[in-house]
């Protein structure tokens, strides 16, 4: 009995948070056409969750991309097929790696800042305080930081992507001594504009919108404490990856066929 | 930090993101070759096409011009029509042009290679190769070439 009671609530609780999440989210959304008179809110943001997660992203877009560029070869070369490796390196990135690893890093990066910092506002009453001078927090504080985080991703993604074919280039010719001209031409016969590059577009655009969502509405309704904060702050970061690995298998098993 | 210093920062992010997605569309992907702009369509039937595949060169003396864009069957005469898209500026391709699915290499890859005709005429948009040549399929040929050599020690 006590079991099953258990489960009711934890159903229930469950059922409760997603219909807080969803009205949260219609209300970022339509928070969003206020804010475009004032948008240096939202670049103030992008500066936030874009410009400071470019580092780690360059960073471990390059050292992917080399992983990839010695893997590959490694591989090929067994077949006598290292002229290949220039579209191994990029398919791999512009349909799977770019958006997912990115969309991972930003959610450790970006995604646990934002969380913290609405929790931290939620916790010290500043938005409480907001409301009592007629500023609508959702509109002020949670929209920008929305669209800052899903403008941010597709564009750190596909510099994800960029820096790492360079980083496969830099191994795999430069070290390897894989034809330069066999890998970018093998790449460009392989690499379909729409059917990958869009693709890989659309999973960051995904990504990014899913990831935000998470991260700022756990940062909304976290318990307004200091442990509240911290255990919000861990939940971005697991429930956002866990999100991002699933809706790849939905998108890559819808895109690719 | 000044608010021109963000401002500048965040320029230049969104500068950098959209020049890496020019350069994933041009550089990695195919946008920039002109094999999917203006290419000319013509199609081919076959009556076997091994393990020809969709985006695999189409070639005219090693050279290439062109890819496979579509393969289908044709479900009155159960023959495989191959569509090639054919780059504009190989725009005079005899009407006789014949089309061979040939392999790279012994074990390669497949890809359909074009060898001129003489005809006055050129292939244009929608236009159909009639000379055409399957495929080898390495195990049927090694198979009647085994049948062979057992029935001539008889």
């Amino acid at each position: 009995m006590k079991a099953l009671q258990g489960l009711g609530g934890w159903t229930l609780d469950g059922v409760q948070r997603w219909g807080r999440a969803t009205l949260f989210l219609s209300h970022a959304l339509i928070g969003i056409p206020k804010i475009i008179g004032r948008f240096n809110l939202v670049v103030k943001q992008i500066y936030a969750v874009g410009v400071l997660t470019l580092v780690i992203i360059v960073v471990s877009g390059l050292f992917v991309g080399m992983v990839l560029g010695l893997q590959g070869y490694n591989t090929l070369v067994d077949f006598g097929a290292e002229s290949s490796l220039g579209l191994v390196v990029a398919l791999s990135l512009t349909r799977e790696l770019g958006p997912v690893l990115t969309a991972l890093l930003f959610a450790g990066r970006a995604g646990s800042a934002l969380t913290a910092e609405i929790g931290l506002m939620k916790a010290t009453e500043q938005l409480a305080a907001m409301e009592m001078m007629a500023v609508d927090p959702i509109d002020r504080v949670v929209a920008p930081r929305f669209l800052a985080g899903f403008l941010s991703m597709p564009l750190l993604a596909a510099l994800f992507t960029t820096v790492g074919v360079w980083g496969g280039h830099l191994v795999g010719v430069g070290v390897l001594g894989v034809d330069s001209g066999q890998y970018w031409s093998a790449m460009q016969d392989g690499v379909d504009v729409y059917d990958d590059v869009l693709n890989g577009v659309v999973k960051s655009v995904v990504f990014g919108f899913v990831v935000t969502w998470i991260a700022v509405f756990e940062g909304y309704d976290a318990t307004p404490t200091s442990e509240g904060v911290s255990r919000a702050t861990t939940r971005t970061v697991v429930n956002a990856s866990l999100a991002v690995l699933g809706l790849d298998f939905v998108l890559t098993s819808l895109m690719f066929d | 930090m000044k608010r021109s210093a963000v401002e500048l920062w965040v320029g230049l992010f969104v500068v950098a993101g959209l020049a890496s997605l020019g350069v994933l569309a041009f550089k990695v992907g195919n946008l920039s070759s002109s094999d999917i702009r203006d290419a000319y369509k013509v199609t081919a039937r076959f009556d076997n096409i091994g393990g020809l595949s969709v985006k695999a060169p189409v070639t005219l003396a090693g050279v290439r011009i062109g890819r496979v864009s579509d393969i289908r069957i044709d479900s009155e005469d159960y023959r495989a029509i191959v569509e090639l898209s054919i780059r504009p500026d190989f725009d005079n391709l005899p009407l006789d042009t014949s089309a061979a699915i040939l392999t790279q290499g012994l074990l390669g890859a497949q890809y359909v290679g074009v060898e001129p005709g003489g005809e006055e005429e050129y292939l244009k948009d929608g236009d159909e190769i009639e000379l055409t040549q399957s495929a080898v399929v390495l195990e049927q040929m090694l198979g009647q070439f085994l049948y062979g050599q057992a029935g001539g020690s008889e």
